[in-house]
């Protein structure tokens, strides 16, 4: 599983790649969390609010920020 | 009630005098910061529902859906003052919309708006205008936002979109969107409004405190002897000190405010602080990745223009 937040570096997606993790780490899943600040693959995933969560190439959440349990959730969904 | 309760705390809990500058800033301080909170605690709760309901994605997706002869601008400008504004997002709105087929000028409409007015900007002119000025404020907002936009977009300035922008090909171009229960819902959508008021609470107590240090220590009509609504170089003057100063709304509206109570006619003050929030040397700076500059200063300049032009009305229409 690869997990991708994207943004352009401002603090909401610090705080979103920081939840993401925290999810992986909680469920114990052997996932990786990237992040994506190259804005021309960003508009690649459709995403046009920052920050954006994508699971396995897949937009899930656009221009807010989720908390641990709401990722924790999509994780275990997919 | 609120200022009751605040005229209460500075007067007879605090002992100071009614007529006492720092008396009059701190209650000024008070009375402005519960207001100002209240409303913005509603007032970012109804627009995070209206937009978990109707995310940018959903927006740009109906903007594609259908002809609309025209009335995508407003649409546009609409939707753009329905979202929140952040730096960081213009890039991947501006491309997302392009990608999407919607035309430059449509996309104008909407970036110009977005700045201009959001729930922030919205709660803050209620509790210090009224609704009045409000609502004047936010026609006028979609208005420069859409004609902007048409100006704009009649230019014919695609060619001065960076090149490598028209090649981006979006993948999966939906955003994938579970139906959640109400209950979830509303907890989702309160957590993001809470998150909203906390992440300006200081911009926006400094420009509180700032704005109630104004109310109390400047004079009356201070301001009058210097900038009258005669004087017809004070508009232009306030866009250009305005454009490269960088401010969001919640910072600089308190001290607009007590300009204003102190002889700075309200469309000047309006004027200049449209030019701070909507255009910003950090957002030209942002915008230059993707725009040539001819794009860019027909940007500035149809807006600033558009910013000028409704000053002198605002002076006109609003005394």
């Amino acid at each position: 599983m690869i997990i991708k937040i994207l943004g352009l570096g401002c603090p909401n997606c610090q705080k979103l790649e920081a939840n993401a993790k925290k999810a992986v780490l909680d469920l114990g899943l052997a996932a990786k969390v990237e992040k994506v600040t190259d804005f021309a693959k960003i508009a690649q995933y459709g995403a046009m609010a920052m920050p954006a969560l994508v699971i396995d190439e897949q937009l899930k959440i656009a221009g807010r920020i989720p908390d641990v349990e709401e990722i924790k959730k999509l994780l275990k969904n997919d | 009630m609120i200022k009751a309760l605040s005229d209460y705390l500075v007067f007879t809990v605090f002992g100071q005098s009614q007529n006492s500058a720092l008396g009059k800033s701190v209650e000024f301080f008070i009375d402005d910061s519960i207001k100002i909170l209240l409303l913005l605690l509603i007032i970012t709760h109804l627009m995070s529902l209206v937009r978990y309901y109707l995310p940018i994605e959903k927006i740009r997706d109906f903007l594609t859906s259908k002809k609309f002869y025209g009335l995508d601008y407003f649409l546009a400008s609409l939707f753009g003052a329905l979202t929140p504004f952040c730096s960081c997002s213009s890039i991947p709105l501006f491309i997302g919309f392009l990608e999407a087929k919607i035309p430059l000028g449509v996309t104008f409409a909407f970036l110009i708006t977005s700045p201009l007015i959001n729930e922030v900007a919205l709660a803050l002119f209620v509790g210090l205008f009224g609704w009045k000025v409000t609502i004047v404020y936010a026609v006028s907002g979609i208005a420069i936002g859409m004609i902007g936009g048409y100006i704009l977009g009649k230019l014919n300035l695609d060619k001065y979109v960076e090149e490598f922008i028209w090649q981006i090909k979006a993948n999966n171009n939906s955003l994938q969107t579970k139906k959640l229960p109400p209950k979830q819902v509303l907890a989702i959508v309160s957590k993001e409004a809470l998150n909203i008021t906390k992440q300006i609470i200081p911009y926006l107590l400094a420009g509180i405190a700032l704005g109630a240090l104004i109310h109390g220590y400047v004079p009356q009509g201070f301001f009058e002897k210097y900038i009258t609504k005669e004087n017809l170089f004070a508009v232009p003057l306030a866009v250009i000190i305005g454009i490269p100063l960088y401010s969001n709304a919640s910072g600089v509206i308190p001290i607009i405010q007590a300009l204003v109570a102190k002889g700075i006619p309200l469309g000047t003050a309006l004027a200049f602080m449209m030019a701070t929030v909507g255009l910003s040397l950090p957002e030209a700076l942002i915008l230059k990745k993707v725009m040539k500059w001819p794009l860019l200063a027909a940007f500035f300049g149809v807006v600033g223009l558009g910013i000028i032009i409704l000053g002198y009305l605002f002076n006109i229409i609003l005394s």
